[in-house]
């Protein structure tokens, strides 16, 4: 069991942010997310664009923003479980929760945060008739064990970084490679191109373009594809595997079940105070959340964080004194040890 | 600034006449949320960057439309349910020669 003060669901922006406004107060933090890295949309969609309304930035990009966010509350060590999903919420009768993923791993924290934004990546499923039922037996729409491909034959689909990294990568592995994919251009990082290209003339990749996978074949396994390639009759490829990879899109997914008032595809919370939710010490904060004069923004999400982590220390140390301390008046004491502070005047008299 | 018509289907397949307007910099993908359309969070997913498809739509008149950018036609060859028709909406800024555009947004994925 992973124990923190406040739980983080979401490792955006606004999530990273948190960590920070925690520290300031003591406060350690857990951070969950379905993605395999912290960033959120900024690292997942969109790392290499400009973004023009961080104050203080004129310019920045989305992945330098995850990277400075990241540096920024490193000194608060805050945890992660990455790659895995927040599916279930169980209050405990102490007032804490119980937070599990769909890998099985609990967290326990008095507070939860849910800084979620559109909701949990997941991968964008191709609509091919009776996919469903091939999914694991045959059907990946993600790799996570390569070595289940070894001296297998792979169709994979797509024209971005990962229908071309992956086809890469498993040229080393499986017994076959065929890449499909609806243009003759790909998406992806031109060095991936490249790669593609060479191996294709090595003929360790087979490319079928423009070309779309339209039906699968098997019965309790996938043996084969239907490939429409343009301008010629329909045709069965036999494959053991058929990865689409299409990419992710966002879904608000197993939170929507948690018991929170949802509104328009976003958690409902009071942002006359402090961002909590209908359920006492499970906040919503950033892009997840709704309000009235509610904007989709990640200065937003960094106001509504702060205000959220002043909730969290009453609700967890409900007879503290406290008052806010400026950072530049009171600095930063990291929890491993290391302090930043403004620096002494110089004191010095003139003879 | 005149407004222009536009006539959207939506994915349950309601036919919607609304005024969008030409001077606030907008795009369809931005007038379909600004008339609430579709159901917030399952379009512009992206903001507005080519780079997600789920603001994707076909054109059903014979408006003459900006270019397709790289960026655009490469997203396109990644996204379902495509047809020949097909554009996306973040990409086409609303303009008066607009007047009378006939689009239906493509399902949800």
């Amino acid at each position: 069991m992973i124990k923190t003060d406040i739980l983080i669901i979401g490792a955006g922006p606004t999530g990273l942010f948190t960590v920070f406004e925690a520290g300031l107060l003591k406060l350690r933090c857990h951070l969950i997310d379905a993605l395999p890295q912290p960033g959120g949309q900024c690292s997942e969609i969109y790392p290499k664009k400009p973004i023009y309304d961080i104050p203080a930035y004129p310019e920045i990009l989305a992945g330098e923003l995850t990277e400075k966010l990241l540096e920024q509350c490193k000194q608060f060590q805050p945890g992660f479980t990455l790659g895995e999903r927040a599916d279930t919420i169980d209050a405990q009768e102490d007032g804490t929760f119980i937070v599990t993923t769909n890998r099985g791993t609990k967290h326990q924290a008095p507070v939860v945060a849910i800084a979620g934004g559109l909701g949990s990546f997941e991968p964008r499923k191709p609509p091919i008739p009776d996919i469903a039922n091939f999914e694991d037996k045959g059907v990946e729409y993600m790799i996570r064990e390569p070595e289940v491909y070894r001296d297998k034959n792979v169709v994979i689909a797509g024209g971005g970084d990962s229908a071309l990294d992956w086809s890469i990568f498993l040229t080393d592995v499986a017994k076959s490679v065929t890449l499909i994919h609806r243009r003759n251009e790909f998406r992806g990082a031109l060095d991936s191109v490249d790669k593609v290209q060479e191996l294709k003339n090595e003929g360790k990749i087979t490319l079928i373009t423009p070309a779309e996978v339209k039906g699968i074949i098997g019965n309790d396994h996938v043996t084969g594809v239907e490939v429409h390639q343009s301008g010629e009759a329909p045709f069965v490829l036999e494959t053991d595997h058929f990865i689409p990879l299409f990419g992710l899109a966002p879904k608000l997914g197993p939170i929507a079940n948690w018991g929170l008032e949802i509104e328009k595809n976003a958690i409902k919370v009071n942002n006359a105070l402090d961002y909590q939710t209908n359920i006492p010490g499970i906040y919503a904060i950033g892009d997840v959340n709704t309000y009235p004069g509610k904007l989709k923004l990640i200065l937003c999400g960094f106001h509504e964080a702060t205000l959220m982590c002043q909730s969290a220390y009453k609700r967890i140390h409900p007879d503290k004194k406290y008052v806010m301390k400026y950072t530049t008046v009171g600095g930063v004491q990291g929890f491993d040890g290391t302090k930043k502070e403004a620096p002494k005047a110089v004191v010095k008299k003139i003879e | 600034m005149s407004d222009i018509t536009i006539t959207i289907t939506d994915r349950e397949g309601t036919t919607h006449e609304i005024q969008a307007p030409t001077d606030m910099a907008m795009n369809l993908m931005e007038v379909v949320r600004s008339f609430e359309l579709a159901e917030e969070g399952t379009i512009g997913v992206c903001g507005g960057m080519a780079m997600c498809a789920s603001c994707q739509c076909y054109i059903r008149s014979g408006h003459e439309l900006p270019e397709m950018s790289p960026d655009e036609d490469l997203m396109l060859a990644e996204a379902f349910y495509v047809e020949d028709n097909s554009r996306l909406g973040c990409q086409i800024p609303i303009t008066p020669d607009l007047d009378g555009l006939e689009v239906e947004l493509a399902p949800e994925s």
